[in-house]
């Protein structure tokens, strides 16, 4: 399971501030916090600052790599920002996200075609929003099929089948989780990735709710998450769905988490 | 045997979300002699308020509150034909998604609320150019133009719309209220917008206190 730490984004209100002030200390402090709690990779987004992104991303990725060795996901649809941020960026990032909508998918394609990056591949297009487990499947393989002739390897790509508000369309949460069994029996050497605390969006006990659905997403097969690694009782959530679908031989990473105290909480 | 309509009725069945009960009262209302006026003035747009007062408070949430505006809207079908054009109505909205832009959920709600205050809405649907809001205002001659946008990318189409009504010599004739997530009081004001509402369920009440306001200063002019 690739965990993609989400707290460092500009529209946070203090993390806005933070990177406004250009406040390294603190930018360096959650970078340190999500990797000791589990994170493979610290998101960067400076979105907020239209006109600066460029800087703003720059600027984040070299605080963030100062503070912890892991890549970052670099959070932009603008490839002026994305390049900046790679021209500084030590080691290998995933891009977050190409789609299928013209503007963002022929700005960044161009930056990742022939290469080794690894990119967040979400499953939206022009037009109207994917509502079945059918038109997720159908832009996942405009989506692979267009990286792959552009010579991005199929192990880079990270598929996003869109996780949408439940409580605006009760069966958006089964179409999702259908969607995520059905890409990774079709393109099974791609992987998945999303962020789904937007399933509970209007709802109460969203906590709850975003556990559940996260384990229920692992065993159909999700195997990237952006989430706030720092939330405990979600990556206990995530370890013990790993285990018990069997991606954890003998029982290692659970009965680890049992001892480092992983699952007891305040 | 006659019974007097009780207008509760149709209220609590709009804040329980009874969508063919709602319509099964309308229609026993009209046939009692209610008018449509009151079936809406009286009924279906008080039960929408107060549904969107509980969800202001955090006891309605999303789901229920997309199942009344339905039971409101099954109301509505039914005394809408009867309903004289102009007069009853609080005035017309038209709303929309700015172009480049596919959320819908926000500016749907922003439309469902507000014709439950009363209002008649054009909704133009998401990833509207400019010309259409132009348009769109210059037909129907709302007194608010509702705009969504939920990217930090597409947020300046709203300004551009701004001041193409400013171009076109309409910008005076239109309440310009703007919404979505990246929004901010101070964009709202940078760009020159009339409302901004933070969500869908403040619009109405911001609208309500903006168009109070107004009338206020313009009595006391």
């Amino acid at each position: 399971m690739q965990i993609i730490g989400e707290l460092i984004n500009a529209s946070r209100k203090s993390i806005g501030k933070a990177i406004k002030n250009r406040d390294a200390a603190m930018i360096g402090r959650i970078a340190k916090q999500q990797v000791a709690c589990g994170a493979d990779y610290v998101d960067v987004n400076a979105g907020v600052f239209v006109g600066d992104e460029a800087e703003y991303l720059k600027w984040l990725v070299e605080t963030v790599q100062e503070a912890v060795d892991v890549p970052c996901a670099i959070d932009s649809p603008d490839p002026r920002a994305v390049e900046a941020a790679l021209a500084v960026h030590k080691g290998t990032p995933i891009i977050n996200s190409i789609s299928m909508e013209k503007d963002r998918h022929d700005n960044l394609l161009p930056i990742l075609a022939g290469t080794d990056l690894k990119v967040i591949a979400l499953c939206v297009e022009d037009g109207a929003m994917p509502e079945t487990k059918e038109d997720r499947l159908r832009i996942a393989g405009r989506l692979v099929d267009d990286l792959v002739q552009h010579d991005v390897r199929i192990e880079n790509i990270y598929i996003d089948p869109l996780v949408q508000p439940l409580g605006t369309t009760d069966t958006c949460g089964k179409a999702f989780l259908d969607a995520i069994e059905a890409i990774r029996e079709t393109f099974s050497e791609a992987h998945t990735m999303c962020g789904l605390s937007n399933i509970s969006y209007w709802l109460p006990n969203r906590g709850f709710a975003n556990q559940i659905f996260m384990a229920m997403a692992i065993a159909k097969g999700l195997d990237g998450a952006i989430v706030d690694p720092r939330n405990k009782r979600m990556m206990a959530t995530i370890q013990a769905a790993e285990t018990l679908i069997g991606r954890d031989s003998y029982c290692e990473n659970y009965l680890e988490a049992h001892r480092n105290k992983l699952f007891e909480f305040p | 045997m006659t019974m007097t309509f009780d207008m509760k009725e149709i209220v609590n069945g709009v804040i329980k979300g009874k969508i063919d009960e709602v319509k099964a009262l309308a229609e026993q209302a009209l046939s009692e002699g209610i008018s449509p006026e009151e079936i809406s003035s009286q009924g279906l747009v008080v039960g929408m308020d107060a549904v969107g007062e509980r969800w202001k408070n955090d006891e309605m949430f999303m789901p229920e509150v997309l199942r009344s505006a339905k039971a409101m809207s099954s109301g509505m079908d039914v005394i809408r034909d009867q309903l004289a054009e102009k007069d009853n109505q609080v005035g017309t909205m038209v709303i929309g998604t700015v172009e480049g832009d596919l959320h819908d959920i926000g500016k749907d709600l922003a439309a469902m609320m507000f014709e439950g205050a009363g209002y008649k809405v054009v909704n133009l649907g998401v990833d509207q150019p400019s010309e259409v809001f132009i348009e769109a205002v210059k037909e129907h001659r709302p007194q608010l133009l509702g705009i969504s946008a939920l990217l930090t990318t597409t947020m300046p189409r709203m300004g551009d719309i701004i001041n193409e009504l400013k171009e076109a010599g309409i910008r005076e004739q239109v309440t310009v209220i703007i919404g979505g997530a990246p929004v901010t009081d101070d964009f709202s004001e940078s760009i020159g917008a009339d409302i901004y509402a933070p969500n869908a369920r403040s619009g109405v009440e911001r609208a309500r206190e903006f168009f109070k306001k107004k009338s206020a200063e313009s009595g006391s002019n």
